[in-house]
């Protein structure tokens, strides 16, 4: 260029505004991925009740599943014979139906907890929550507080006296840093764990105390029926009713007096929030005792996918937490064959990296 | 538009009154600056007028309806607040920071309405952030931050704003840019500043506190004159007019050992 340009910058149009290479999140509609999501789960349902010492062909399984459900008419195939049919309908789907709702309900959990304590490292077992209702489901079994008070009434209010504690250590309503929702989380987890060890020593004899400790350690085994369809109904009348708020967890995004200032009531839907996450943890650990990570892993790998809107955070996060659970079992179950792993070893092994990851992103 | 009044406003935390029976007016459709030195209550004050803590005694006023009577969604609907230096504890995009402002517009289930995504977008080409809507929020930097934000309350469509220290940490640039925003919306803004040389430039009105109570109230060339700035601020100052643009000028001069000028008497050895 021999002649500059004397012309003021000003008189020119403006640039055209320049495309930036955006960092994009939930580039991918979230109706799509739902779809996506409903079609992995029911095909996951199908694909894990075939696993195991009897062979069984999926059609098979949707024709038993439609039988017992009412639905015989549209049945694909011809009744299995009487103890497959049996084996299908009374031990592995029962079974795979507990693992969905579970890890619905850690998912769910993880993801709303994540909100309400501003960090993105809380999980219903890191913090404290699913160590609390062990102990609550211990002490009602063991010890007989409360007399004919259920198991998931005492893992129900050990989870919410947990949850209870871990908010007071964290002083109500102020935020606290992410370090230290963690370690207070830590704290609670290590107390309750602590109660537990002492129930079962004082309470327990040898047997039953390693039977518990085995189902802390998280497992599905031993899904009957009637068990089932109380954790299903609990569960998912809570995921329904933490939908609900999802634009108050949306507006948490900034703290709470943000939230306020548009137009929430903070209080009101945190102490919702609270006793419906403890709700749901708690029928999960009654259910299956306490496995971790699903709550830190799930959500977030469904907000790389779909962003951070709760709206469709929290379907996807529950469907996802579904179908990983239902998968993780399915390996519980067969990696060792006779032998079972505990289904919360697995989800240890896969989320403690996983929680390495998310650490090393957030002091990035 | 709308007019915020107080009347008799206190406010007192573990027995220290903050607040000392404001009386104070922010005109409607006028730009209100609040000055006074650190502690002087001014964010206090704008969290009592954003209902975000409750008086202790007296009240707070939009146009003429009582704060208490409106509820929480009804007063997010038509009055927004831009906190300082909030951050977001996950990554979010611009446009979902500026889409929170739809929150008191919206039911439980909706999704982004047609007239939602209007206002959205409108308050990303208003403060300049269209081509930014997908950045990571944490990627922007401090003016573009204050930018969202001032994003997300327009998209609320608020009648009052309440912006707490909004140039902080901005560059001389983008502080004039932001308050050049400020002055050219429909609304009527409420905002905390320290630099008094922008309110002598932006503000229609000037309220100055001092350990919770108002000092004086009026036209910046009412308020900013000498005698009040050095007994407010502990600074001598000459005040005069810009000859090229006939705006008040503040030039700080010395600061004065005037003892009414000690901002906070705090006890101590020396």
């Amino acid at each position: 260029m021999t002649t500059p340009h004397e012309t003021p910058a000003r008189t020119e149009a403006p640039a055209p505004r320049r495309e930036e290479a955006p960092v994009r999140r939930g580039r991918v509609p979230a109706p799509a991925l739902l779809l996506l999501a409903v079609t992995a789960l029911l095909a996951s349902v199908v694909a894990a009740t075939l696993f195991g010492s009897a062979d069984v062909r999926p059609l098979d399984v949707v024709s038993t599943i439609l039988r017992h459900t009412g639905l015989g008419a549209f049945a694909p195939t011809e009744p299995l014979p009487k103890l497959l049919d049996a084996l299908v309908w009374e031990s592995r789907f029962p079974r795979v139906l507990l693992a969905a709702a579970v890890g619905t309900a850690l998912a769910v959990s993880g993801a709303v907890l994540q909100a309400v304590t501003r960090n993105p490292l809380a999980d219903p077992y890191l913090l404290g929550v699913s160590s609390g209702a062990s102990t609550g489901a211990v002490a009602v079994l063991l010890l007989g507080i409360g007399g004919s008070v259920s198991l998931s009434t005492g893992a129900f209010a050990g989870g919410l006296v947990s949850f209870g504690l871990l908010l007071l250590l964290l002083g109500g309503g102020r935020v606290a840093s992410p370090s230290r929702v963690v370690l207070t989380g830590v704290l609670v987890s290590q107390f309750f764990a602590a109660v537990t060890s002492v129930i079962l020593m004082v309470g327990g004899d040898a047997n039953s105390t390693r039977g518990f400790t085995y189902w802390l350690l998280g497992t599905l085994g031993g899904a009957r029926w009637e068990g089932v369809t109380v954790t299903v109904v609990v569960i998912l009348a809570g995921v329904a009713a933490i939908q609900f708020s999802a634009p108050a967890l949306d507006a948490f995004t900034f703290g709470w007096d943000a939230a306020a200032a548009l137009g929430i009531d903070v209080t009101a839907a945190r102490v919702r929030l609270m006793v419906l996450t403890s709700v749901i943890t708690a029928a999960a650990v009654a259910a299956s005792g306490a496995i971790g990570f699903i709550g830190l892993l799930v959500p977030h790998a469904v907000r790389v996918l779909a962003g951070p809107t709760h709206r469709s955070l929290l379907p996807l996060s529950a469907i996802t937490g579904a179908v990983f659970l239902i998968w993780v079992d399915v390996c519980a179950r067969t990696a060792f064959s006779p032998h079972e792993l505990p289904a919360g070893v697995i989800t240890a092994l896969l989320g403690a990296p996983a929680f390495a990851l998310v650490l090393k992103r957030l002091e990035s | 538009m709308g007019r915020i009044t107080t009347t008799r406003l206190s406010w007192s935390v573990e027995g220290r009154r903050l607040l000392d029976a404001i009386d104070m007016a922010a005109p409607d459709g006028k730009v209100t600056g609040l000055l006074g030195p650190n502690g002087s209550g001014k964010s206090t004050l704008l969290r009592l007028l954003a209902g975000l803590r409750r008086p202790g005694t007296g009240t707070v006023r939009y146009d003429d309806v009582d704060l208490s009577a409106l509820g929480r969604r009804a007063l997010a609907r038509r009055l927004a607040v831009v906190e300082q230096d909030v951050t977001a504890h996950h990554r979010v995009t611009v446009r979902q920071v500026v889409e929170l402002g739809r929150t008191p517009f919206r039911g439980r289930f909706d999704a982004p309405a047609a007239h939602d995504r209007r206002t959205v977008d409108a308050a990303l080409e208003r403060t300049d952030l269209t081509g930014r809507q997908h950045r990571d929020w944490h990627t922007l930097s401090g003016g573009e931050k204050q930018r969202a934000q001032l994003a997300r309350a327009l998209a609320q469509e608020p009648r009052e704003i309440l912006l707490d220290e909004p140039t902080n940490h901005l560059d001389i640039r983008h502080q004039l840019e932001l308050l050049d925003l400020l002055t050219s919306l429909d609304v009527s803004c409420v905002v905390a500043l320290h630099d008094l040389n922008l309110a002598a430039r932006y503000c229609d009105h000037l309220v100055l506190l001092r350990h919770g109570r108002v000092v004086a109230a009026g036209a910046p060339d009412a308020v900013l004159t000498p005698d009040l700035i050095a007994d407010v601020y502990g600074v001598e100052v000459l005040v005069d007019r810009e000859p090229a643009t006939g705006t008040l000028r503040v030039t700080y001069l010395s600061t004065t050992t005037r003892t009414a000028a000690v901002p906070a008497p705090r006890p101590g050895p020396g």
